[in-house]
């Protein structure tokens, strides 16, 4: 297989892994944590460029350490969890913006075009495999979760774990991502198609199929666009997506 | 919960609590309480606003820190309808896709879906349909439906009449009833309607100040006590019996 085909599968393993996490997010209402959650791999980025380490290396393990920060907030309030995402999130931003620079800050933020080596694509695949693992697996256990954790309870889920789980593996959707979106335009890529899922689907496997075939659709026409026009891939990814859910506005199945 | 279960109960009683008392920092909600309830009869928990009716329930699933001891016959699987839900009802999944994501977990069959469906009187229909778009008594019911699919021995049910129409909470009164008359079930509601818990109780467990009083609703439900517990008279609401 060559580089430029493992490349195109990976961008739809990618696109695959958001589709399903990003529906459960919005059907949880985390959209606003998912979004935030992404920036904090700003500061891992800029940590391991420091250190002459792979900045995708830096960027997961900022990522599930604010998974883990995320979690640990929600088990004590969610009004708590907004203000503390708006304000440690922000300041993830803010301090990543001052620790990369210039080129790499760019590509941090936005994505790049760069060509993955075989490392990057290994761990792309490892990754996008054990996230859609996850999520097939663990449906039904989410599903009853989403009516209520104590209903969850009664029927022998580990509420507590689910959860960390399900936000650890939000975290290694949003590293999947980083190389084509950023941090500033990854999290778009797992709640517009859900959002969109959400207002044309009927029932579960539809929003399901609807948020993956818009993650995927997306990514498609931002890359194939992003060729043609010799211009950033991660914003034409996320303007499809947004124009799709544009649609979905205006046509709703009835 | 596994741990509640492992000491074994008087014969007959599903569950036996004794000297559980709950607090939330400061506040006791809950102070020394003791009861039982015994198979398949139905209890009504009753009290005013905070007196913890509904944190018994918390305590009762395992899902807050109590102090005192709460026994459960081995073998006993609980199905619980809350009634605070996390679920918004503007997402696209129907009922089928809740009772089905149930069913497989408790490793029951589309059978069992059904069957659960036909107890509440749910068609399977209106069961496929969003959530969003069911009234609010068959969603309460496709709720009790929900429970029923993990085949529960004991119902807890929170206020399940709450929100709903009147007609609609004649028919949800009458499930519960049915419930526990023909499948054998062992019922634990909260209500708030003395003229159901009349009707329906087995047994009453009210709760006031964090004190209980437990009895057949004949014995137990005087003015007095109405008085004392609600602070105004509530003969009222016992019309109809």
């Amino acid at each position: 297989m060559s580089m430029a085909t493992e490349a195109i599968l990976l961008s739809v393993a990618m696109a695959v892994a958001a589709g399903l996490v990003g529906s459960f997010a919005v059907m949880r209402r985390m959209a606003l944590a998912a979004d935030a959650l992404s920036h904090v791999a700003l500061p891992g980025i800029g940590i391991a460029l420091a250190l002459h380490v792979h900045p995708l290396v830096g960027a997961v393990a900022m990522l599930f350490f604010g998974a883990l920060l995320v979690w640990a907030l929600e088990e004590r309030s969610r009004a708590t969890t907004e203000t503390v995402i708006g304000v440690v999130f922000s300041a993830a931003l803010a301090l990543g913006s001052l620790m990369t620079t210039g080129e790499d800050l760019i590509e941090a933020l936005f994505g790049g075009a760069g060509v993955l080596n075989s490392a990057e694509i290994a761990f792309g695949f490892v990754a996008a495999g054990a996230v859609v693992a996850f999520m097939i697996t663990q449906r039904n256990r989410l599903i009853v979760m989403l009516v209520s954790p104590d209903v969850a309870r009664t029927a022998g889920i580990d509420v507590q774990q689910l959860n960390l789980l399900y936000l650890q593996v939000f975290a290694l959707t949003i590293a999947l991502g980083l190389r084509y979106l950023g941090v500033l335009l990854m999290g778009a890529l797992l709640i517009i198609p859900a959002a969109t899922a959400k207002r044309w689907a009927r029932n579960l496997n539809g929003m399901l199929a609807v948020a993956v075939a818009v993650a995927v659709g997306a990514t498609a026409v931002g890359t194939s666009v992003a060729a043609w026009a010799h211009r950033e891939t991660g914003p034409l990814i996320v303007t499809a997506a947004a124009a799709a859910f544009m649609v979905s506005l205006v046509r709703r199945p009835g | 919960m596994a741990d509640h279960q492992d000491r074994v109960t008087r014969a007959d009683e599903v569950v036996e609590v004794s000297h559980l008392s709950i607090r939330f920092g400061e506040t006791r909600v809950l102070t020394d309480l003791s009861f039982g309830v015994a198979r398949g009869t139905s209890l009504a928990i009753i009290g005013p606003n905070g007196s913890g009716k509904t944190v018994l329930f918390n305590a009762l699933i395992g899902s807050i820190p109590f102090e005192g001891e709460i026994r459960w016959a081995p073998g006993i699987r609980i199905g619980y309808v809350p009634q605070n839900l996390d679920l918004e009802r503007d997402i696209p999944i129907t009922g089928l896709d809740l009772l089905r994501a149930r069913a497989t977990l408790a490793r029951e069959s589309e059978a069992n879906v059904s069957r659960a469906l036909g107890l509440v009187d749910v068609s399977p229909d209106v069961a496929g349909h969003p959530i969003g778009t069911l009234s609010g008594g068959q969603f309460q019911r496709l709720l009790v439906a929900f429970a029923l699919v993990g085949n529960p021995t004991v119902l807890l049910l929170d206020e399940p009449t709450a929100g709903v129409d009147e007609p609609g909470q004649e028919r949800l009164n009458e499930l519960v009833g049915r419930l526990q008359h023909d499948e054998g079930l062992t019922v634990l509601f909260i209500s708030h309607e003395l003229t159901v818990v009349y009707r329906y109780a087995t047994s009453v467990l009210c709760l006031s100040r964090g004190q209980g009083c437990l009895g057949p609703p004949r014995a137990i439900l005087t003015p007095e006590l109405l008085n004392e517990m609600y602070g105004t008279p509530v003969d009222h609401h016992v019309h109809g019996d």
